[in-house]
């Protein structure tokens, strides 16, 4: 086609008049009008044209839908300003690349006598039709059950003071091969065995092989898939945006009713299309499955190992209501799993770490050892126990010793106490016989002289009665001295 | 309004075919009346009466110009020699046009 000249669509417009009249249209859509008044290459002939067609509508009372393309960055729209003007209702769309995938934004400008929203939103289009990343409400109006359900098992639902709250969140956050899935489906697998609906959304690994996999820990699926009450879906994430999986999983929602759901891991989602977008899209996804009073326990991958820092990319901790988070701890040339609840809100838990120990009959939680500070698992907490229980063992040991030694001490003592009481007794006894034996001879020697002195008359028998002279006292002192061998210096003296 | 000229040529070197064109035109718009008249001087200059017109009036026969495939007024098609050529806008161009047509290369 070659142009040469202007022209004008007052031929293109009689052409329609006719057609509508043909067959009673209402509607008309214009698509890709500005391929046609760029042929005018004149802004003024373009709005004159524009003019027309909106007198046209008017004239033959039709509503029409006009599709126009805006090259480039958003601020050329203002080539179209004056169809921007013209028309009752603006909406723009854009498609962008965001690392290596396509990403289509929705936003409505102008709506006259309308009320609208206004911003910018995702807008999606698949087999199910065109999907609007319609805006999140301001309130956020989710109900709260009382209604407690397993995490998965025992131990873990005692930590978390009972187990879950129906229609809450749980986030699981730890490094590759913490033992998140395995968790996840523990938790899937309880809730098939209540009888609820279940949903298990896997990224980047098949369901097969999950299967297989928790099979080899004690949790087996397959029963439940095969009875339709667990549901299986398995997404690629290295070149679909978020949107698109929030579409995908929205409408698994819608189709399989699920009251449990799981979703593995959902920082996956954050692969293709850049953070922002997974970010918005992690925040709508958990806010759809409350809206849906769905029980979701959500796993992600954090990079560092550092639960203190934001733990996921995707900035879900905020929204989750609870939050386990799984870690290695490496000592003594092995590398040992921990679990610790950081938090659950709405319901007591455990501050204490445990450590997830995965046998054949499941995962489970042993009790750790906190030694200066540290937490000891694995070997070293077999070691730890077995050093615990030697020390018991030669505590026993120790005290019994001590006690029979002590015991012997004292019957040692006792024995000692016996031989020196029959010693007592015995010098006692001694003592007592000789100092009888004494008495009775000197009573006896006494009287002899006495009886001596009376028969030989030495003294008178008043004196010897009252003391007697001085005199005779003294030569009689004097006497008794010699006669016992004893010399005092006075008597000396004297003589 | 209606308008159908068809001049036959009667002059001029017979080896030239005969080129026949159909100009759509809506009513009396200012392109298309200036189409009418640039056409008809071309006409007279370069193909004097080797040619043969039809004028279809838009507003009169709408549904023809739509399953012709015309979108805008005016608009020339060139239905024979081949190839076929179609020229939309008033003429104003006349190199254009006489390239479009064939007529000069």
């Amino acid at each position: 086609m070659v142009q040469s000249g202007n022209f004008d669509l007052t031929g293109m417009l009689a052409m329609l008049k006719a057609k509508k009249e043909e067959m009673g249209a209402r509607w008309i859509v214009f698509d890709g009008i500005d391929v046609l008044l760029t042929l005018l290459q004149d802004p003024i002939a373009e709005m004159r044209e524009i003019y027309r067609i909106r007198d046209w509508l008017a004239e033959n009372e039709m509503s029409a839908l006009i599709t126009a393309k805006v090259e480039g960055a958003s601020s050329e729209v203002l080539s179209y300003g004056f169809m921007q003007f013209m028309v009752d209702c603006v909406v723009g769309l854009e498609r962008r690349l965001e690392y290596g995938v396509a990403l289509h934004r929705i936003e409505i400008t102008k709506y006259r006598g309308s009320d609208f929203v206004a911003g910018e939103y995702p807008v999606n289009f698949g087999p199910s039709g065109m999907e609007v990343g319609a805006p999140e409400p301001t309130e956020i109006r989710h109900e709260a059950s009382s209604e407690r359900l397993s995490a998965g098992f025992e131990r873990l639902d005692t930590m978390l003071g009972g187990g879950l709250f129906r229609g809450s969140s749980t986030l699981i956050t730890g490094v590759p091969g913490t033992s998140k899935t395995t968790l996840a489906g523990k938790f899937a697998e309880a809730a098939c065995l209540r009888g609820e609906r279940t949903l298990f959304v896997s990224f980047d690994e098949g369901s097969d092989p999950i299967q297989r996999n928790l099979a080899s820990v004690g949790i087996h699926l397959k029963p439940h898939v095969k009875s339709g009450l667990l549901r299986m879906y398995s997404g690629r994430t290295e070149s679909i945006g978020a949107e698109d999986h929030l579409l995908k999983l929205k409408s698994l929602i819608r189709e399989h009713r699920p009251r449990c759901m799981v979703i593995d891991p959902l920082s996956a989602i954050a692969k293709a299309g850049g953070i922002d977008t997974a970010r918005a899209v992690a925040n709508r996804l958990i806010y759809l499955v409350k809206d849906e009073k769905v029980t979701v326990m959500i796993t992600a991958m954090n990079e560092g190992d550092d639960p203190q820092a934001e733990a996921t990319e995707l900035q879900i901790s905020t929204v989750a209501d609870t939050w386990i988070h799984l870690s290695y701890l490496v000592r003594s040339g092995e590398r040992n799993r921990a679990l610790t609840i950081i938090k659950s809100r709405g319901t007591w838990h455990s501050n204490q770490v445990r450590e997830l120990v995965l046998g054949k009959a499941g995962p489970a939680l042993a009790d750790v050892y906190t030694a200066g500070g540290e937490v000891l698992m694995g070997t070293l907490r077999w070691e730890k126990e077995d050093e615990e229980r030697t020390k018991t063992q030669q505590r026993i040991a120790a005290f019994d010793h001590k006690r029979s030694e002590l015991e012997a001490a004292e019957a040692e003592t006792r024995a000692r106490i016996k031989t020196l009481q029959q010693e007592l007794d015995r010098h006692a006894a001694a003592l007592a016989l000789y100092t009888g034996e004494n008495q009775a001879r000197i009573v006896s020697s006494s009287e002899r002289e006495q009886e001596l002195r009376r028969i030989r008359s030495a003294d008178p028998a008043t004196r010897a009665a009252n003391g007697g002279m001085r005199g005779g006292g003294k030569a009689s002192r004097r006497q008794r001295f010699q006669k016992s061998g004893e010399l005092i210096p006075g008597g000396h003296n004297e003589a | 309004m209606r308008r159908k000229a068809r001049k036959e040529g009667k002059t001029g070197p017979p080896a030239s075919a005969l080129t026949v064109m159909r100009l759509y035109i809506s009513d009396n718009a200012p392109n298309s009346v200036q189409a009418v008249a640039n056409l008809a001087a071309i006409c007279k200059e370069y193909l004097e009466e080797r040619f043969t017109l039809e004028v279809i009036d838009v507003l009169e026969e709408p549904l023809r110009a739509l399953a012709d495939g015309i979108i805008v007024t005016p608009s020339l098609t060139k239905v024979s020699p081949m190839p076929a050529a179609k020229i939309v806008g008033n003429l104003g161009e006349k190199s254009d046009v006489l390239i479009a047509l064939g007529i000069k290369a």
